[in-house]
């Protein structure tokens, strides 16, 4: 059914009572890009002929793992058929939401400018933790809620059961939880019907100085910075001078328009609307989410609120596997960061592996994301050292260290260290209950409460040290609980901890990538078994080598690699020297390869396996 | 199935060498290595260039049979006489090896022995050796030998233990390469060679033990001791990988090569190279030195590999299409290469670092020089030779040659 017959409204003259901003809160598999799909075919934006799969997933990563990283919003003109409203074109600005917990503030923000979400659920499985918590916070930002079931096509499907737990989780009737199948189209245009009847309109001052709130801004190589903004108050004009509030920084207006679904300039954007900006900045920090735009002259004076800094949670060493690379690694990072204001880095030199980066991430999702963006984008081959968190460390004479790499964990007399904590929620089938309680109190964790979200479904509340869930928290879960467990966490602050530095040395000399920051309690089974790992993956030398993990100077556990006592070709004549001589050249360049600790060659594959957190088989993460 | 062959340049149809390699050529000891590729079955740990009846019978080109083998090694000799040119050489040394040589007629090697003659001339001394296997030799056969000029003879022993030989696919009985030393100094022979293996599956230190006191019993000249070395495509591979045979590690290889060292010099044999063992300087196999020294030496027979001033070339490898090269009147090499002078240094430090004689200092890099320094500090060359300026290996750096040969080529 393509749009309609009637007058579409125009950007930057659209009737705010003719618009609907609305956003799709699901969980990674539960269909949004394809809804969004279809809603982009029924409202007409594009053909048939156009139509490839997520359209809007405009990374190869994000089609691949099926996941929106960054948002993006669409211009859908839809006039209803039936209703108060039916035949009357409307204006829907699709935003949409990043699906994973490392974006929890850049959701907010697309919540932010929103006034309706639909809550999509497949109805083959049921809500996720992170669905519910994106919930909470539409919730928070009081958005009109749409709860629809997806994937009602499958034959697994229990939308009688998965409607009675929405309804439950958001306090509505059964009977008003929608059922599309955002496959095959079906109920999809009346969910438009929908979010026209249900979402209001949104409501602004026309006449008051410009107001608009970025919610996200995307680098692009050739147009720089796109920075995507909800205006509240006021109007944006083309070619008109623009300031970013919190930096006071301004920029010339090149070009400003709607997305729909490719970039359209207009003569600007007026209350409630949605559209891009380009000033041409290059950089996206100077266009950062959450800000408020304004005009120059005679602009607001209060920025809108809820804006804050990205901050960097967890903290990985990415080291190329060729130290040549280096430069590489350099111009890579400084491109991926002029499209994500969260990536934060500094050069690091390691004993053991030369040259790289301490990079911040917001959490593990967004470190894999930009580990694999490294990969494949630039061609690199990485090493990247176990992920940790951020340490205060007070000593006893008063001084405070921000620790953000083991290796620089102070040795002098400490007095207390301070760990991030995160509130973590785990929903799960409650035959898991047990194995959950269990793996938590095994991660330092303490438990916030429980509730039976339906007869056999569970949300469990913890408080855990953010160390340990960046660890490999999320494969036990998993491996746990068959798969079926989902996981949430929000930062909510720092607690002490009675945490202490394992060395780990190959003989005798420390190697700094294997530091490792861990509970007391916990020192001695990571010391033995990295020094068991280390043992198989370090090839025998010509001497014997002890490895040791250490607190300190004390020694908490021991492995030895025996010396090689044979290294020799038994026969070399004639027609054994051109085969002797290039089996040298060979050995060679595999020696120039090897990273030397102290007097040891360890070749790279050894850091790689000994660094992964892999190993016992549980998951594999990024890697192939 | 035989080894592969390397990587090279291709050699040119009349086998012409560039002048390069011929500059000097006449102050240069040569040599001559004579492959005969047939044995009789072929052993489970061998990846020689050599074949069986059976595995021949279906080849083309009735000459890559035994029969009319020695005539091709003969025109292979003439087309070396052509390819050095007219500078005179006298031949210094001349090793028949295989494969089985003494499969053939006795006459055949001494066809094959005389050509080198004709075309080239032996010198006064010259070394004249072949390889022999145990059961295929009698006092006549060797006094045959003896007859056409050959004054060495190599006897692969390898073991004195049945199950060992076993292991092998080794047919002699033991007891048998010891009279076999006993028949070839009856014969005439100056210096007599034993071949001798360590490390093979199921051998023990005690085994080995009797080994060597057997071989010392018979009281030969040499003795070359290897580590058994399990070459992929083998058929004793194939029976370690489906776990038929046990695999042996490398540090009872190191084990067995102490005892090696220690029995051998409690019986006056001196090592001179890694693998060898001489009663006397005289008693060297000088033809080897000619390898570790990078002298001239031309191999003539399928597989067979030559290295003269700078430029290496190996023949192709099987004996039908040997045969119809040089039927063809063509080169028999199959590939060269031409060294470069860093490969060439290469090779040196590799060669010579496995002689007791050591590889002088001058021959390495300052950084090669740095590690030589760090290497007796770490007991693996000797202090001694060191000052005088060469590298020589202590015995536990006999074991880690390999190791120390790639600090020192840097």
């Amino acid at each position: 059914m393509p749009a309609t017959s009637t007058h579409v409204p125009e950007p930057s003259r659209t009737e705010p009572a003719l618009i609907r901003n609305f956003c799709i809160i699901a969980h990674i598999d539960h269909g949004k890009s394809t809804l969004a799909d279809r809603m982009l075919q029924l409202t007409g934006v594009v053909d048939q002929r156009q139509m490839r799969a997520q359209y809007l997933d405009r990374m190869d990563i994000e089609r691949e793992r099926g996941i929106t990283i960054k948002s993006q919003a669409v211009r859908l003109p839809w006039a209803p058929t039936q209703g108060a409203s039916a035949g009357t074109t409307h204006i829907l600005n699709m935003i949409d939401t990043p699906g994973h917990v490392d974006f929890t503030y850049e959701v907010s923000r697309s919540l932010a400018a929103c006034e309706g979400t639909i809550l999509l659920v497949d109805a083959a499985q049921g809500i996720e933790a992170q669905t519910l918590a994106n919930l909470y916070l539409a919730l928070e930002n009081d958005l009109t809620i749409i709860p629809v079931l997806n994937k009602i096509d499958l034959p697994a499907a229990q939308p009688e059961k998965y409607a009675a737990e929405l309804a439950h989780i958001i306090g509505c009737d059964p009977g008003d939880v929608l059922k599309v199948s955002a496959k095959t189209g079906e109920g999809v245009s009346e969910l438009l019907d929908v979010v026209v009847e249900q979402v209001p309109a949104p409501v602004g001052v026309a006449d008051a100085p410009a107001r608009a709130m970025i919610f996200d801004s995307v680098y692009d190589a050739y147009r720089g910075v796109v920075t995507y903004v909800r205006v509240v108050d006021g109007h944006l004009s083309k070619r008109e001078r623009i300031q970013m509030m919190s930096t006071g920084a301004a920029h010339e207006l090149l070009e400003i328009g709607v997305i729909a679904p490719e970039p359209k300039a207009s003569d600007g954007l007026g209350v409630g609307e949605v559209g891009y900006l380009i000033t041409g900045v290059k950089d996206v920090r100077q266009s950062k989410v959450g800000d408020t735009v304004t005009r120059l002259s005679k602009g607001a004076t209060e920025p809108l609120g809820g804006y804050k800094d990205a901050k960097p949670m967890v903290f990985s060493g990415l080291y190329p596997l060729d130290g040549s690379d280096y430069p590489l690694l350099r111009d890579a990072l400084d491109k991926l960061r002029l499209n994500d204001a969260a990536l934060a880095y500094e050069p690091e030199t390691s004993v053991a592996l030369g040259f790289g980066y301490r990079c911040g991430f917001l959490g593990l999702l967004h470190l894999e994301i930009i580990r694999e963006r490294l990969e494949r984008e630039f061609n690199l081959d990485l090493i990247a050292t176990a992920p940790n968190v951020v340490y205060q460390v007070q000593m006893e004479d008063g001084t405070e260290h921000t620790v953000t790499n083991p290796s620089e964990f102070p040795s002098g007399k400490i007095a207390a260290v301070h760990e991030p904590v995160v509130r973590a929620t785990v929903l799960a089938p409650s035959e898991f209950i047990g194995a959950i309680m269990e793996l938590c109190q095994a991660r330092r964790g303490t438990m916030l409460g429980m509730d039976y979200l339906s007869e056999d479904r569970v949300e469990l509340r913890y408080t855990l040290p953010l160390a340990e869930i960046v660890f490999d928290f999320f494969d036990q879960l998993k491996s746990k609980t068959r798969g079926y467990a989902s996981l949430d966490y929000e930062p909510t602050g720092e607690q002490t901890a009675d945490l202490v530095k394992v060395d780990i040395l190959l003989h005798g000399d420390k190697v700094d990538a294997f530091s490792a920051i861990v509970h007391k309690d916990k020192a001695y089974n990571y010391g033995v078994q990295m020094a068991s790992k280390l043992r198989e993956l370090i090839p025998r030398q010509q001497f014997e080598v002890p490895i040791q993990a250490a607190i300190g100077s004390r020694v908490i556990a021991r492995e030895t690699v025996r010396a090689i006592r044979k290294d020799v070709l038994a026969k070399c004549y004639g027609g054994d020297i051109s085969r002797k001589r290039k089996l040298l050249e060979k050995q060679k360049e595999g020696k120039k390869r090897m990273k030397v600790v102290g007097r040891v060659e360890v070749p790279q594959e050894a850091f790689i396996a000994a660094l992964s957190t892999d190993s016992d088989g549980s998951e594999s993460k990024g890697r192939k | 199935m035989p080894s592969a062959l390397p990587d090279g340049e291709p050699v040119p149809p009349d086998g012409a060498l560039p002048a390069s390699a011929l500059d000097g050529a006449g102050t240069r000891p040569l040599g001559f290595y004579l492959h005969v590729p047939y044995c009789a079955t072929r052993c489970g740990y061998c990846d020689f260039n050599t074949y069986t009846a059976g595995e021949l019978r279906s080849a083309d080109g009735a000459r890559a049979t035994q029969e009319g083998y020695a005539d091709l090694v003969v025109e292979e000799v003439r087309l070396a006489r052509k390819v050095l040119g007219d500078t005179d050489r006298e031949v210094s040394t001349v090793f028949v090896g295989g494969g089985t040589p003494t499969l053939l007629p006795a006459a055949d090697l001494g066809r094959m022995l005389r050509a080198v003659r004709d075309e080239f001339g032996l010198a006064p001394d010259a070394e004249v050796t072949t390889e022999a296997n145990p059961e295929s030799v009698d006092p006549e056969y060797l006094a045959e030998l003896r007859g056409h000029g050959f004054d060495r003879i190599s006897f692969g022993m390898q073991s004195a233990r049945e199950h060992v030989l076993r292991v092998l696919d080794r047919r002699h009985t033991p007891g048998r390469p010891q009279r076999c030393v006993a028949e070839a100094r009856a014969a005439g022979f100056r210096q007599v060679n034993l071949d001798l293996i360590y490390g093979t599956p199921g051998e023990s230190d005690d085994d080995w033990r009797a080994s060597l006191d057997a071989a010392l019993g018979a009281a030969p000249d040499h003795v070359s001791a290897y580590a058994l070395i399990v070459e992929e495509g083998t058929g004793l591979a194939r029976r370690i990988h489906r776990g038929e045979v046990a695999p042996v590690d490398d540090d009872v290889h190191a084990d067995r090569y102490l005892i090696a060292e220690e029995t051998l010099t409690a019986a006056g044999l001196a090592w001179y190279e890694v693998s060898n063992w001489a009663v006397d300087a005289a008693a060297r196999c000088r033809h080897n030195e000619l390898y570790w020294t990078g002298a001239d030496w031309w191999g003539a027979g399928p597989g067979a590999h030559s290295h003269v001033g700078g430029v290496r070339w190996w023949n192709v490898k099987h004996p039908a299409a040997y045969a119809q090269r040089l039927d063809a009147g063509r080169s028999p090499g199959a590939g060269r290469e031409v060294l470069t002078d860093e490969e060439r240094r290469t090779e040196r430090v590799l060669l010579e670092l496995r002689l007791a004689d050591g590889c002088p200092l001058d021959l390495l890099t300052p950084t090669g020089a740095a590690a030589a320094g760090r290497a007796v500090a770490d007991g693996l060359l000797e202090p001694v030779p060191f000052r005088a300026g060469r590298a020589v290996l202590t015995l536990r750096g006999r074991l880690l040659a390999d190791a120390v040969v790639r600090d020192l080529v840097d």
